[in-house]
Parts: C-alpha cells; sequence; structure tokens
C-alpha cells in the first residue's frame, strides 16, 4: 500500500458520487449512491486488512501531504483509533442508503448526494492531520445533516435544526479561536506534532475549555444534550442512523485525539467537571427517557447516557476506560444506528413514533421482534453483545479513579434496562390493541439485509472484541503514556495494612482452616 | 468433552429458535430435548469420576475475550468438583424439563421458541458455572437472567407475564450492580480476576484497607460484600426476592428449572467458589449468615399463607435458598453445595408435580379450588409426596437412613450450631423455618390431594366443562399464527393475586361440579419419577462426599474452603440439635394434619383472631407496595420533571429559544431562520476559516 492515496481515494469515490447523483435521476441516484457506498465499504476493508496493527508498527499510516497554500495542507493520515471510526462509518452507509431506498421519495439525487458528501467529510474529520483540515471537515459535516433534517426531516425540523445551529455555533467559534492561537503558539498545524506539543498548564485550561465547548456539544453532554431528541424526532430514519452511529463519535474522537493528548494537566484537573456532567447525565436521561412516549426521543435521551460512559471511560486516564470509551463509541453506532433503523421500519408502515400505537409486534412481526430484541438487549449491555465490552472496560476503568463515578455510571445498567424493556414491552409484547399495527407486515428482504449485517456485528465484537481492540492498543498505550504523569491519583487505591492485630483471634482461626485444606 | 456439554445446548438453541416455524415442532423438540440428554449423559461420568476421586481439575481454554492492559479475560471451561456437581444437577434437570415441556405444552402453537430458550438459559447456566474467571461467570449470570426475562414473558400477551419479565430482570440488574462493582474493586486490588489466582492471593489481603465512596474500609470485606449484593439478587434474597414470586408468571417447566433447580442457586454457587475468599472476612460472613437466616425466616412465613400453588412453592424456593446461604455463612460450603444438589431434585420434583395437577385440573392454580385430588391423579400425588417428605426432612437421626433433605438440611442446621456464634442463632432460625416448611409444604399436600373435590367453584374448570376441549374460547389469535390452535396455556399459570378473603378454602362449596381430572402423560410422569428417585436416595447415597468430614476433603479437592474441623463439630453436637429438624418436623405436620384435615375450620378462625398478621404475611410483608413508593412511582415522577422542567422548562427555555428571544423579535423567529440559519453558518464558518488561514500566511 506504499504511497499509493487510499484515504483520498476513499474520499474522492463518495464526492463522486454525490456529484453524480445531483445530475441524475431519483432510480439511478439510488443505485449509484449504493455503489459509491459499497465501493468504499470494500476500501475500508481493505485498508483494515492492510493497517498494520502490530505494536511495533508505525502510529500513523497512509499517511498522505499535499500542501496547499501557507500552512494549510491536505494531510491525511489513520492511526488505529482513526481507522476503528472509519470502519463504523463506512460499514453504516450502505446500510443508510438502503434504509432511505424506498422511505425518500422527494428529491433523491439531492438527498443521495448529501449523504454521499458527508460520507467524504465523516471519513475526512477522522482521517485528517491538519489541524484547519480537521476544523473544516469538523464543521462542514453537519451541513449535509442540516440539509437532510431541514428539507426530509419531520413537521418540526425548522426548530430542530436551528437548536443544532445555537449549539455548534458556539462552540465551533470558540473552538476555531483556540485552533488559532495553537498554531500560532506551536507553529505548526500538523496534529501529530501537536499531540505532542507541551502547551502552557495555564493555558491549557482555556485552551480545553474552548474545545470541550465544542465536543461536548456534539457528545452530546449534559447540559447542552437538548438538540439531540429534537434532531433525532425530525431527522429521516437513515439521517438518525449517521446522527448517532458517526456524528456523535466525533466528539468523542476530538476528545481522544485533541483535548487529552494536547492538553493533559488541564484534562486532568478539569476532569470533575467531566465525571460530574457524566453522572448527572446518566441518572437523568436515563430517567427521562424511561418517561418519553416517542420511541425517537426515547432511544436519543438513552444515547445520550451511553455517551456519558464515553467520557468517563476517556477521562479515566487509563487503558481500560479508554479502550472501554471506545469500544462504546464503536458499539454505540451499530447498536443505536440499528434501534433507530427498527423504529424507521415500523415508521414507514403506521407513520407514527408514538409508542402506545403499537403493541404486540412479536405476534405479526416476528422476525423484527427477534432483531429489535437482539438490538435492545446490546443497548442494556448485556455480556455477549458489543456494548457489554465498552461499558465494562469503561466502567472498570474509572473506578480505578473514582469509585464514586463509577457507582453512580454503573446505576446506568439498572435503569437502561429499565427503560429499554418498558420499550420494548409496549412495542412487541401484549395483546394487539390496534388494528392497523396488527396488520403490519413482517420485515422484508432489503429490511432483513439492513439489520443482519449489524446484529452479526454486534455479536462479533461482544463475543471476540480482540478485532477491534487489538489495532488501537499500541494508540491507546501511547495516550496513556502520554497522560500518566497528569493522570489524577485514585481514591480506592489499596493500602497493605500491617501484620494482622494480635486481637483478631476468629480472623486467625479461619485462614488457619483455610490452609489446612 | 466439556465443551460438547456445554456448546451442544447453544446449537440446539440456535437450530430451534432461528428455524422456528420453518423447521416445525418436532425437530425442534427432538434437537433441543435430544441435545440436553446428550449433555447429561456426558455429565454423569464427569461427576462420577469426581466421585471416585479420580479426576482433576482441568480449564479448556477456548479464545480471549476481552484483553486491556493487564485485564485479560478468557473463554475458557473449567471443570472441577464444584462444576461437576453443577454439571449433573443442571443437565439433569434441564433435560427432564424438556421432556416434561413435550406434554405439558403440548397444546402450545409456539412450541420452537419456548425450546429453544430453554435450552439457551441451560447453555448460558453451563458457561456460569464453567467459568474460570469473574467476567465469564457475570456472561453466564447475565445469560441466564436473559433467559429468564424471555421464558417468564413466554406469554407475552399477557400484561403479568410482561411486568413480572421486566421486574425480574430490573431486580437482578440491581444485584448486578453489586457483581460489576465487585469485580472492579477485585480486579483493581488483584490486578487479575481469573478466580483460581484471586483465590490464591485472597488470604494475603487481610487485613489491608481500600477506598471506597471516599472512606478507607477492609479490603475483602467490600469485595465480598459487592459481589454478594450481586448474589443476592440472583438467589432472591431478602430486599431482592421480590423477582421470585412474580417470576411464576413463567410455564411452570420454567419454574421448575431456572426458579428452583438450577438459575436461583448460582448466588450459592458463586459464595461457595468464592469461598476463600469470603474466609477472609468475617464481616461479610456475618452478614451473609443473617440475610440467609432472614430469607429463610421471611420466605418461609409468607409461605405458609399463599393459596396459589405455584406461589407456596416459590416462597418455600426463597426459603431453602436462605438455607444455603447461611450455611456458607457460618463456613459450612459443603453443606450448602449439599442443600443445592438435593434441593435440586426434590424442588424440581414439587414444581413439576404441581404442573402436573395445574394440568390435570384445566390451570387451575388456586389450591382453594383443589382437593381430593389423590385417587385422580395417583402417580402426581406419590412423587409429590415423596418430594414433600424429602422437602421437610424426613429421616431418622442417628439411624441413617432419610430422605434427600433431612441430609442436607440437618448437615446445615447442625453445622450453624457447632459453628457457634451467630451461627447458633442461625440454627435456631432455621429449626423455626423448618417448622413453617413442614407446615406450608403439607398444606399444598392435604390442600390439594385430600379431602372432598371443592373443583365446582373453579372459574377454569367451568371454563373447562363449558366449552368441552377448549377450542371454541380462541378469543385473540386471530392474526398471525393460526386460530385453530388452542391458546389456553396462555392463560394459566396466572397466579392470583390475594383476593384478601380469608384463607379457608375448605368454606368454598364442595363438588366436582362433574369435571374428570386426568393423570398426566407419560412424557410428564417419567420426569417425576426419575426426579423422586433424586429425592429419595440423593441424601443418603451421597452425604459422605459432600459433608463427611473426611470424604469432604477428598471430594471437593480445595475447589471449595470445605471445613473439616466444623464438620467434625457438626457430627458431635448434643442429641437435642440433633432432634430438634426431627420434631419441628413432626409438630409442623401435625398442625398442618389438624388444621387442614382434622379440624378444617381451624384456618379460618385463626385469620378471624389474628387478621393484621394474616394479611401482614398475605401481602407479602408488603415489600412490593414499599418498594412501589420508594421506587419505581419516584424513578417515573423524577423522570418526567427532569424533561419537563429541566430540559424543556430550564436549559431550553434559557438556552436556544432565550436565545432566539433575544437576538430576534417575536414571530419573525421562524421565518428569518428558515431562510437564513444555514447560510448563517456556513458564512460564519467560511469568515471564520479565512480569518486563519489569513493569520496563518500573514504571521
Amino acid at each position: 500500500m506504499d504511497g499509493f492515496p487510499i484515504l483520498s481515494l476513499m474520499m474522492a469515490v463518495p464526492m463522486a458520487g454525490a456529484i453524480a447523483c445531483l445530475f441524475a435521476g431519483a432510480n439511478a441516484a439510488r443505485w449509484i449512491a449504493l455503489g459509491a457506498t459499497l465501493i468504499d465499504l470494500a476500501l475500508g476493508i481493505l485498508l483494515w486488512v492492510s493497517f498494520d496493527q502490530s505494536s511495533g508498527g508505525a502510529q500513523w499510516q497512509f499517511q498522505e501531504y499535499y500542501p496547499i497554500f501557507g500552512r494549510f495542507a491536505w494531510a491525511l493520515g489513520i492511526d488505529g483509533i482513526a481507522l476503528m471510526l472509519i470502519a463504523l462509518t463506512v460499514f453504516l452507509m450502505p446500510i443508510c442508503i438502503g434504509a432511505s431506498w424506498q422511505a425518500i421519495e422527494k428529491r433523491v439525487g439531492e438527498y443521495m448526494a448529501a449523504f454521499l458528501f458527508m460520507e467524504v467529510l465523516m471519513i475526512g474529520v477522522f482521517a485528517a492531520q491538519d489541524l484547519y483540515l480537521f476544523y473544516v471537515m469538523f464543521e462542514a459535516g453537519l451541513i449535509p445533516m442540516y440539509l437532510i433534517i431541514g428539507i426530509w426531516g419531520g413537521a418540526d425540523r425548522i426548530y430542530a435544526s436551528y437548536k443544532f445551529f445555537l449549539y455548534t455555533l458556539l462552540g465551533s467559534v470558540l473552538m476555531l479561536i483556540a485552533m488559532m492561537w495553537m498554531v500560532h503558539e506551536a507553529g505548526t498545524t500538523d496534529i501529530p506534532t501537536l499531540m505532542a506539543y507541551n502547551f502552557d498548564p495555564h493555558v491549557q485550561t482555556w485552551l480545553f475549555l474552548a474545545f470541550f465547548a465544542s465536543f461536548a456539544v456534539k457528545m452530546p453532554m449534559w447540559p447542552v444534550h437538548t438538540w439531540l431528541p429534537d434532531a433525532h424526532v425530525q431527522a429521516p430514519t437513515a439521517g438518525s442512523v449517521i446522527l448517532a452511529g458517526v456524528l456523535l463519535k466525533m466528539g468523542g474522537y476530538g476528545f481522544i485525539r485533541f483535548s487529552l493528548p494536547m492538553f493533559p494537566e488541564a484534562s486532568s484537573q478539569l476532569a470533575w467537571l467531566i465525571w460530574g456532567l457524566s453522572m448527572v447525565a446518566v441518572v437523568y436521561t436515563s430517567l427521562v427517557a424511561l418517561v418519553q412516549s416517542d420511541m425517537k426521543k426515547l432511544i436519543a435521551y438513552s444515547s445520550v447516557a451511553h455517551m456519558a460512559i464515553v467520557t468517563v471511560g476517556l477521562f479515566a486516564f487509563n487503558q481500560a476506560g479508554i479502550e472501554g470509551a471506545m469500544m462504546v463509541m464503536l458499539g454505540h453506532g451499530l447498536v443505536s444506528g440499528a434501534l433507530f433503523l427498527c423504529v424507521g421500519v415500523i415508521y414507514d408502515r403506521l407513520h407514527t413514533r408514538e409508542i402506545s400505537r403499537y403493541g404486540g409486534l412479536a405476534i405479526n412481526m416476528p422476525k423484527y421482534a427477534v432483531l429489535f430484541l437482539l438490538f435492545t438487549m446490546a443497548s442494556v449491555g448485556l455480556p455477549g453483545t458489543s456494548n457489554f465490552v465498552g461499558e465494562f472496560l469503561s466502567l472498570m476503568g474509572i473506578y480505578q479513579a473514582s469509585s464514586w463515578v463509577a457507582l453512580v455510571c454503573t446505576t446506568g445498567i439498572i435503569l437502561g434496562a429499565a427503560y429499554m424493556l418498558y420499550l420494548y414491552r409496549r412495542i412487541a409484547y401484549g395483546e394487539q390493541k390496534n388494528a392497523d399495527a396488527a396488520a403490519m407486515p413482517d420485515l422484508s428482504m432489503r429490511e432483513v439485509w439492513l439489520l443482519a449485517p449489524i446484529a452479526a456485528a454486534v455479536l462479533w465484537m461482544g463475543v471476540y472484541p480482540e478485532s477491534f481492540l487489538a489495532p488501537m492498543r499500541p494508540d491507546i498505550r501511547a495516550l496513556e503514556a502520554r497522560l500518566a504523569p497528569a493522570a489524577p491519583a485514585g481514591d480506592s487505591k489499596i493500602k497493605m495494612g500491617a501484620p494482622r492485630p494480635a486481637g483478631d483471634a476468629h480472623h486467625e482461626e479461619v485462614s488457619a482452616h483455610g490452609e489446612a485444606h | 468433552m466439556i465443551q460438547l456439554i456445554v456448546l451442544l445446548p447453544l446449537l440446539a438453541a440456535a437450530i430451534a429458535g432461528l428455524g422456528n416455524k420453518a423447521l416445525g415442532k418436532l425437530p425442534a423438540k427432538i434437537v433441543t430435548t435430544g441435545a440436553l440428554f446428550a449433555s447429561c449423559a456426558m455429565s454423569w461420568p464427569i461427576f462420577i469420576s469426581f466421585l471416585t476421586g479420580h479426576a482433576e481439575a482441568t480449564v479448556a481454554p477456548l479464545f480471549t475475550w476481552i484483553e486491556s492492559g493487564s485485564f485479560d479475560a478468557q473463554w475458557a471451561l473449567r471443570v472441577d468438583t464444584m462444576t461437576a456437581v453443577m454439571l449433573v444437577v443442571i443437565t439433569s434437570v434441564s433435560s427432564l424439563v424438556h421432556l416434561y415441556s413435550w406434554g405439558y405444552m403440548e397444546e402450545e402453537p409456539d412450541q420452537p421458541r419456548f425450546f429453544a430458550y430453554l435450552s439457551l438459559f441451560t447453555f448460558a447456566m453451563l458457561m456460569l458455572v464453567t467459568a474460570n474467571n469473574l467476567l465469564q461467570m457475570f456472561f453466564g449470570w447475565e445469560g441466564v437472567g436473559l433467559a429468564s426475562y424471555l421464558l417468564i414473558g413466554f406469554w407475552f400477551r399477557k400484561p403479568s407475564a410482561n411486568a413480572a419479565a421486566i421486574k425480574a430482570f430490573v431486580v437482578n440488574r440491581v444485584g448486578d450492580l453489586g457483581f460489576m462493582m465487585g469485580i472492579f474493586g477485585t480486579y483493581l486490588v488483584f490486578n487479575t480476576i481469573s478466580i483460581p489466582e484471586i483465590l490464591e492471593a485472597a488470604p494475603s489481603m487481610a487485613g489491608s484497607t481500600i477506598g471506597f465512596l471516599g472512606h478507607r474500609f477492609d479490603t475483602m470485606t467490600v469485595l465480598c460484600l459487592l459481589l454478594f449484593v450481586g448474589a443476592m439478587g440472583k438467589s432472591a434474597q431478602l430486599g431482592l426476592h421480590t423477582w421470585l414470586p412474580d417470576a411464576m408468571e413463567g410455564p411452570t417447566p420454567v419454574s421448575a428449572l431456572i426458579h428452583a433447580a438450577t438459575m436461583v442457586t448460582a448466588g450459592v454457587f458463586m459464595v461457595c467458589r468464592l469461598s476463600p475468599m469470603f474466609e477472609t472476612s468475617p464481616t461479610a460472613l456475618g452478614f451473609v449468615t443473617f440475610i440467609g437466616a432472614a430469607t429463610c425466616l421471611f420466605a418461609a412465613t409468607v409461605g405458609t399463607v399463599q393459596n396459589d400453588i405455584k406461589r407456596v412453592i416459590a416462597y418455600s424456593t426463597c426459603s431453602q435458598l436462605g438455607y444455603m446461604f447461611f450455611a456458607a455463612g457460618v463456613g459450612a460450603y459443603g453443606a450448602a453445595m449439599f442443600h443445592l444438589f438435593t434441593h435440586a431434585f426434590f424442588k424440581a420434583l414439587l414444581f413439576l408435580g404441581a404442573g402436573s395437577v395445574i394440568h390435570a385440573m384445566h390451570h387451575e392454580q388456586d389450591m382453594r379450588y383443589y382437593g381430593g385430588l389423590r385417587k385422580e391423579i395417583p402417580i402426581t400425588f406419590w412423587t409429590m409426596t415423596l418430594g414433600t417428605l424429602a422437602i421437610t426432612g424426613v429421616g431418622l437421626p442417628l439411624i441413617g437412613y432419610g430422605f434427600a433433605g433431612f441430609y442436607s438440611k440437618d448437615g446445615i442446621l447442625e453445622a450453624a450450631f457447632a459453628s457457634g456464634g451467630s451461627g447458633v442463632g442461625a440454627y435456631y432460625v432455621g429449626v423455626f423455618a423448618a417448622l413453617l416448611t413442614s407446615f406450608y409444604s403439607w398444606r399444598l399436600v392435604f390442600l390439594t390431594f385430600f379431602g372432598k373435590p371443592r373443583w365446582a367453584a373453579s372459574e377454569h374448570i367451568q371454563h373447562a366443562l363449558h366449552d368441552a376441549h377448549g377450542h371454541g374460547h380462541d378469543d385473540h389469535a386471530t392474526h398471525g399464527h393460526g386460530s385453530e390452535h388452542d391458546n389456553a396455556p396462555a392463560q394459566e399459570d396466572a397466579g392470583h393475586e390475594p383476593h384478601g378473603h380469608e384463607a379457608d378454602a375448605h368454606a368454598l362449596p364442595a363438588g366436582t361440579g362433574g369435571y374428570h381430572p386426568h393423570e398426566s402423560p407419560w412424557v410428564m410422569l417419567v420426569p417425576l419419577v426419575v426426579l423422586s428417585l433424586g429425592a429419595v436416595f440423593a441424601g443418603f447415597l451421597f452425604h459422605d462426599q459432600f459433608i463427611g468430614p473426611e470424604g469432604g476433603i477428598e471430594f471437593w479437592k480445595g475447589s471449595l474452603a470445605f471445613d473439616s474441623h466444623l464438620m467434625h463439630a457438626a457430627h458431635e453436637v448434643p442429641t437435642w440439635v440433633k432432634f430438634g429438624p426431627f420434631t419441628v418436623m413432626l409438630t409442623g405436620l401435625l398442625i398442618a394434619w389438624l388444621s387442614y384435615i382434622k379440624n378444617t375450620d381451624w384456618p379460618r378462625r385463626f385469620v378471624s383472631q389474628f387478621g393484621a398478621l394474616y394479611q401482614f404475611l398475605l401481602n407479602k410483608w408488603y415489600f412490593d407496595e414499599l418498594y412501589n413508593v420508594l421506587f419505581v412511582k419516584p424513578a417515573f415522577a423524577i423522570g418526567r420533571f427532569f424533561w419537563k422542567f429541566g430540559d424543556i422548562g430550564f436549559i431550553d427555555r434559557f438556552g436556544p429559544n432565550g436565545l432566539a428571544a433575544l437576538v430576534v423579535q417575536g414571530g419573525k423567529v421562524t421565518r428569518r431562520l428558515q431562510s437564513g440559519y444555514l447560510y448563517t453558518y456556513a458564512l460564519v464558518m467560511l469568515i471564520g476559516l479565512a480569518a486563519a488561514a489569513t493569520w496563518a500566511m500573514t504571521r
């Protein structure tokens, strides 16, 4: 693969597809989009296979560099972390196109173009090695999303996009200012160089907060999460899938690529802020999810709770926590995407997101019920599914740093079970109360083909997560080493006691028994 | 070998579950039941080789699961004595339950799904007991939880079944919170989650302290208590027990397999598996003893007044689990495992027997509508009687023969007494609970099989009489799978909520109403007969290996912390201690006989005399009501509050909406935004970029 610009090619294919879609008829556009995303999927597999994941391998691979002007350059390159997120993106894209096959009827060419353009930008975000290039990709990625919500969205789409806009604007301006200062200070826009640059700890705090403003909104973290439920509710199914599946991961990626390695001291000092917000988010949004009557809102709120597990994992400052956070991101990308697809399946049939309009679907849609159950259980974090691996590692990581945070965040497993099973019960179980819901046909072949690959990936990730952990391991180890000097001391470290006090006779006796056997 | 034992049920579950309708009922049943009998046939030789002392502990590695830094969890199958015991319990009961379900679920249209769930459960349970590290144990732990959820809610049209399924899952999750925190803490302390390595290192940690929630505590106490919270959830111990009685919503074979013989004993298994760890913390052991004894007593008291035959047995299970826990708490792990072993046989027998009664009585579960069934269903009657003899611990002290429960329960009580300290208290509690056990068990037998028939008043019986074979009453199932099926089982196992009216069954009008109960088919009777063999002989045959002072050491081979001294002491307790359980067993039988056969108005007089006590017991000490007020309702109320006043009323109002109001006046908002928001945004971004680029170039 030496010298072959595969990353540029992966961006060029959907770009060309997007342009072609703009001038094609509806049906042609669908096939072009599907073809382009499938080619990208193939390229993504090629990328993964040829990625050198041995611990001795170079951290940055497939690097490309073409200066544009000044310091601004078309600099691409990936490490294991970016590789996994790109893989997630190219895996979900064909599924999104498939999900829009029949649901989108107006302005199909433009819709497909927007999606393909978004794929370009998402790959760009994860592959960018130039600070400004990252910024452009990061912010521009929202434009196609706006269009998708604003044009093909639901009734209240304007308000949703407006909220999204308002939140994001503030964050992105602050981040841009911080970036300019950093480039000025360090004299380079090269991200790998900046990741090793030691900024003055006092300035770090400000820089951290500026980046935090942007990433926290993207994550989204409590209390800047309220755009997400609205955006999800209004977005078409595929839009929700890509929003939950990939766009939310940009915030986490931002933390892991910028905040942590570039500002380790500030990250450590402000860890309490992240922990606090995450703890609130887990409990607060889980409880809010419990009382939702709109399916998409419920899943959107659950996303906020899951993303809080990502942030505590990242700010655990250890390998388990960060690897766990990455696994939650990947697992959540698949599972919440699949859940939105599941919602889309029945929305397409009945055109309502009201939970109470459904019921008893396990009777007339058994295949659907099985797949929906699988994704529900994955969302709940059942061992053997993708989300468990990530949640477990994140929470174990944060336990090393703070048992309080771990305890509060682990309550998420109880609340998560409560709201997801309650949702599942109301949709799939019970009697068939509504005649129209009871008449809905089971999954079509197309829908099975959308959900089955995700189901397989969810189980694979749950049973043999090593495939996903191995490529990231050297990078996360390097990140841990970078963070180690600043990492906060854990509150739960063990302290060896003096040899047992003489008065503790029972104790002596018990262990004497133990040795006797 | 062990790979086959564990994976065959998974394979069978996948075939039956994914094949489902396409595969058909019979192939699904043959595949799953065949796989289980094969597993069972392979498990017994392993157990026997441990029994005769010819086998050593082995670990069969499969592949890596999760690796992260020094954290290393492998998929592996461990076989040692404890596993071998569990293997025979699980595969034997499971294969018999599979067979039994051929008859019990015969009218059910959705059989492949049922059998797939059963086999899936068995797989998960086998993964749990073969775990070599805490995480795989947790995998099995959650896997059985999933299967339990699916099976409790098997008749998913019924709201009560769905509610019970969710309750079981969520309450178990509360326990899992403890289990997970325990795993986190264990990894922090020992830097490994491999069970043998933890157990080896545990004694050296005694006396150390660990920070937890801002305070410092004794390390091993914190870890053991956290893990024990998990065990409390799974094994339905006091406080986290509320899901078990409701779980009776599931089909009766499920109750026998999951909620009596296997899954609910997982907590006991865990404590015994980690016994060298628990041995390092007297505080934790004291807590285990206390919870065990308290549950034992609590559940037995509630069991005495329930009218639903399955609920009586459910509370009985809860109570017997309490025995196992306090046995573990006083250090008699061998006795705990022995009671687990014998209990699996006689409790599965009682449940399947109850299922046979329910089957004969056309899905009536209320014992007040039973009576006089001994001549109608004789095999069920005799096998259930054997089960009752086993659970009440009939046997002659000092002579050397008794039914299964005689050896295991008396073994626990004697060990508790011999251990001194809090164990003596547990002994008295246990003896009193044994009195109640004897009472409620015989009450069940007398109400069901003796006296005059009281069937006529039962709605289910009326139902059966009015539409001869139950084919006419298919009120749902107009969609989907065919309406020619009889959905009768979906209406059964409903469980009767306490009606509030008095307990006296004999106040109801007598008479058969012209109904003729039929003995169950042979597929249901064979498991009953086989399990009665277990109830009769399991104690007699195996007590020396499980709890014998010398035999135990050779049998357990260090797979649990077997305390030979304690077992010696247990054999040498005063004679009155040995006769205590025997005496109360007879007393309970006598009271039950007097109240339900001799003087059938005694229960009514008891109720009118002690109405408050009766209500308290009938309503299960009001735990459900309490939890509803404390947790369930507040969760919804707080959730609504956060949503309406937090998100909408505060964040949105002062956030985006407030900003909008500030920036643009009133009605212009929408229009302005509609036309301009996207371009404004793009413009801001472009300006920013231009500024950045300019700066970068001109600097």
